[in-house]
């Protein structure tokens, strides 16, 4: 005689502790197996596209902080692109100079704070407060350059708010002489571990066709092997005057595409944002960092995209301007909010113990997908 | 490497009967200018064609345009292969807003489609799931981002402005 | 000793038994379990602190001793919340018998050759068969919790706990196997002496089958050891209460005193499953050096030393479990199941028959 089974519905969230956020996630169980993941996203929406519509451009500049609250120099990097490509704005030298130092130093504490978490997701939660004291420091240099620890609203259209405090570029310095060996430390403690292998290698196997044609962008993209980094591609700001390298995924330790690839290509990212950096801190030129700033911003008729490499992935502004003093429409493409479509995908046939896995190695901020 | 215009050009011989328009007035990127019904064959033609092979959508945004009485959506495509852009548009009726999808030929344009229907409110044609993404799925007091949109006062009981 | 006296004070036989008897049981309870239960929290809250860089509870005493003295009296004041649709007879009465499973499994453990709760012939058997009421408590827990995760939880931890029965019996047979008796008090009493006669290294005695036996125990020591901290539901098997996956497992839906009982049989079953591993393998309270009261000619002292033996060896396996706990990540529920029918288990039984062949040399 057959047994009598069911399909089980488990509600992974809102309030969960992996579900990094207020995401839910109904899963389909087949006694442990997923048969079907279905997001509920929305939980956080905000309405930033909504606001923008009913302030001026450089009021729009802390509000872009609060979508990917881990990378918010990121999120000001990218607006500030795509406004001054509209406005035709040229900005100082040392400006640009200053947010490549920035961005870099916030893709180091993101993609601390991504695999923090992912240790956290797997079951080992010392790595994460590891990880945690070296974002403390980097946490550190933005609060003396412009007195905030998360939101910094410090990239401007056409300049930044602070020129660098004078410690700044010794205490950098500093920071990456430490760095380094503690990023050795995690690796031997985490990346490496034996368990951790077994939990992460040959889980949530992503090939790059479907990676890209879902839109996966970012570290997501590269750990399945695909060499593709806006950074290089299709250079922004000052970036194609540093040497550095794209770490791609190779499959280590199972399947090219793995979880656990998706995790090492953060771990690599980190090593080559602090050649970044320090390249960046060597050609550091003088010069005044306001000088650009537009009085009163008032793009001409016409709209702008712009992306940027955020630590998430492909970040892009898409800006309407109607010739007023506020935009007629902005619509941002989050990556983590694209990224989250692949879940179902990735998930089906492994197990509930995965799906969290899973989740934390494409590493994603409600902030940015719920807007 | 393919400029606006030669992709214009390709475009305009393989879709002789299409009305399809250059717009190069631009402060930044030209825009091709579709038909909201064909826009899923010039993608499918846009995302294979050999010398083209736009594989990535990088971004698909609703705009409500009540001057013109249209809802529009512009995609931005890029390809991950050839390394060039072209910005798409199409403008639809602000009434009968009727677009075709495009998710089957980018999956990524899945919640982007959806995000501009919970928003804007355009129906996008054989979408295959077409919900509320970022509102509740009971919001029943119109679309957000519609220029002529206001707050309900009640919603679910509870008190909308505060 | 307390029999006598009690006969003493009474002149009746049986009242002193019914006295007698009361006390004793409730005695390892206050003197041990419950300060080692409220000690071990703390310690492992300053244990997992100083590996990670922090310090751990400060504020509320020195050090913060008196930091889990506090949460257990919040936890006693708590309000005992219960769902409308849990089954309230087995919601109510699952931590109870988790708690009694654990704490019973304490009546027959050997703290020194004067202190012992019961000394049973079938030592080793009563631990088995009573910490099998654990699993009963846990699955009580999950189903009664009417609660998708409470559910999973204790499923895993069911079959997490019975699969890991399995090596941790064989093993335990291989030393009754040696040794020819199921005491634990006989069995720690064979180990007298120095380090080597415990049975890690073979055991007493210098036959060519003690140094024959050395490798099958060490591998004996580890699968046994390995298979404890599964049936604890330490890291890396701490797959039930998995905090990422599962929020909190079993317990997800208790409050208050009821949680505080789960909360301290985990941590009474850490330190009875490290008893048990000493008192087979590490000479149990024996003293690995000899004996201080031997030396002066103290015998009074020789209880007390080796009661101290006996929590230091145990302690030291706790902090080891802690110590795994801090540093590992955790498997998945498939990947603990292969661990144990798949290595732990034909490993055991192959170790078996080997010590048994020896044995019979």
């Amino acid at each position: 005689m057959a047994i009598k089974t069911e399909e089980m519905v488990l509600n992974m969230g809102p309030q969960h502790p992996s579900t990094h956020g207020v995401l839910r996630l109904e899963l389909a169980l087949e006694g442990e197996i997923i048969t079907n993941v279905i997001p509920h996203i929305g939980y956080l929406h905000r309405c930033f596209e909504k606001h923008c519509e009913a302030m001026t451009y450089p009021q729009i500049v802390p509000y872009t902080d609060r979508m990917d609250y881990l990378a918010p120099m990121g999120n000001e990097f990218g607006y500030a692109i795509a406004m001054e490509k509209l406005l035709g704005i040229q900005v100082p030298e040392r400006v640009d100079y200053i947010r490549v130092i920035m961005a870099e130093l916030q893709r180091i504490s993101s993609h601390l704070v991504a695999l923090g978490t992912y240790g956290a997701d797997i079951g080992a939660f010392t790595p994460f407060l590891y990880c945690f004291i070296d974002r403390e420091k980097v946490l550190n240099l933005f609060e003396i350059t412009c007195g905030a620890r998360l939101l910094y609203n410090y990239i401007w259209i056409g300049g930044l708010s602070h020129d660098l405090h004078p410690d700044f570029v010794r205490k950098t310095r500093e920071f990456i002489k430490e760095f380094r060996p503690n990023l050795k430390e995690i690796n031997d403690l985490l990346s490496h571990n034996r368990i951790f292998i077994d939990r992460t290698a040959n889980v949530g196997i992503l090939p790059i066709d479907t990676a890209i044609n879902y839109g996966v962008s970012g570290p997501n993209l590269r750990g399945s092997g695909f060499k593709w980094d806006i950074r290089k591609d299709d250079p922004y700001s000052i970036y194609n005057k540093f040497d550095f390298d794209i770490p791609v995924g190779e499959g280590k330790y199972g399947t090219v595409g793995d979880s656990w690839d998706r995790y090492y290509v953060r771990v690599l990212e980190m090593e080559e944002s602090c050649r970044i950096i320090e390249q960046a801190l060597d050609q550091l030129p003088e010069g005044d960092v306001q000088s650009a700033i537009p009085k009163r911003v008032k793009p001409v008729v016409g709209n702008v995209y712009a992306r940027v490499e955020n630590p998430r992935g492909d970040l892009g502004y898409f800006i309407i301007s109607d010739g007023s003093t506020s935009p007629y429409r902005v619509k941002v493409r989050a990556p983590s909010f694209v990224t989250m479509q692949v879940l179902n995908e990735l998930c089906k046939g492994y197990m509930v113990a995965d799906v969290v896995t899973i989740l934390g190695s494409i590493d994603i901020v409600l902030g940015e997908i719920d807007r | 490497m393919k400029k606006a215009e030669e992709i214009f050009q390709l475009l305009k011989d393989n879709f002789p009967a299409s009305n399809l328009e250059l717009k190069t007035d631009q402060p930044t990127e030209a825009i091709i200018i579709a038909s909201p019904l064909e826009i899923d064959k010039i993608c499918f033609f846009l995302h294979d064609a050999p010398e083209l092979l736009f594989d990535d959508l990088m971004n698909l945004s609703g705009v409500d345009e009540p001057k013109a009485g249209v809802l529009t959506v512009y995609y931005h495509l890029g390809s991950t292969k050839i390394k060039h852009k072209i910005t798409l548009k199409v403008s639809t009726d602000r009434n009968k807003p009727e677009v075709s999808t495009v998710t089957e030929v980018w999956k990524s344009a899945d919640w982007h489609e959806r995000e501009a229907y919970d928003l804007l409110g355009i129906i996008f044609l054989n979408h295959p799931d077409l919900r509320r993404i970022l509102m509740p799925y009971d919001w029943d007091a119109g679309y957000p981002l519609r220029k002529d949109y206001e707050n309900p006062e009640f919603y679910q009981g509870m008190k909308v402005p505060y | 000793m307390m029999y006598d006296f009690l006969v003493d004070l009474f002149g009746n036989s049986v009242f002193a038994d019914i006295i007698a008897g009361t006390i004793q049981s409730l005695l390892p309870l206050f003197l041990f379990i419950l300060p080692f239960a409220l000690f071990a929290v703390y310690l492992e809250r300053k244990v997992s602190a100083h590996m990670q860089d922090r310090l751990g509870p400060m504020r509320t005493g020195w050090h913060g001793w008196k930091q889990t003295i506090a949460d257990i009296i919040k936890l006693i004041q708590k309000e005992d919340i219960i769902a409308t649709d849990n089954d309230k007879l087995l919601f109510n009465l699952a931590p109870i018998v988790v708690f009694v499973g654990s704490y019973a499994a304490f009546a027959a453990i050997p703290f020194s050759s004067y202190f012992i709760g019961t000394e049973l012939d079938l030592g080793i058997f009563y631990i088995v068969a009573v910490t099998g009421l654990v699993v009963a408590g846990i699955l009580m827990a999950g189903w009664a919790s009417n609660n998708k995760y409470s559910l999973l939880g204790s499923m895993r931890s069911v079959a997490q706990i019975i699969s890991y029965e399995i090596p941790t019996i064989l093993v335990m047979l291989s030393l009754v196997m040696i040794s020819g008796t199921m005491s634990l008090h006989t069995l720690s009493e064979q180990q007298t002496g120095y380090a080597w006669n415990w049975y890690i290294f073979g055991g007493p005695g210098m036959t060519l089958s003690k140094f024959l036996l050395i490798p099958s125990m060490f591998i004996g020591f580890l699968i046994i050891y390995i298979s404890t901290l599964a049936e604890v539901n330490r890291t890396p098997f701490d797959i039930p209460e998995a905090e990422s996956e599962l929020v909190s497992g079993y317990h997800t839906e208790y409050s208050g005193m009821k949680f505080a009982m789960f909360f301290l049989a985990e941590y009474a079953n850490m330190f009875a499953v490290s008893a048990i591993v000493v008192a087979l393998f590490l000479g149990g309270y024996q003293s690995p050096v000899g004996y201080f009261g031997d030396l002066i000619g103290a015998s009074w002292m020789i209880p007390i030393e080796q009661f101290t033996w006996f929590t230091v060896k145990g302690l030291f396996f706790v902090f080891v479990q802690m110590w795994l706990r801090w540093t590992l990540p955790r498997l998945r529920v498939d990947q603990l199941m292969t661990t144990s029918w798949k290595y732990l288990i034909p490993i055991a039984f192959v170790n078996l028959i080997i010590i048994g062949l020896i044995t019979l040399l």
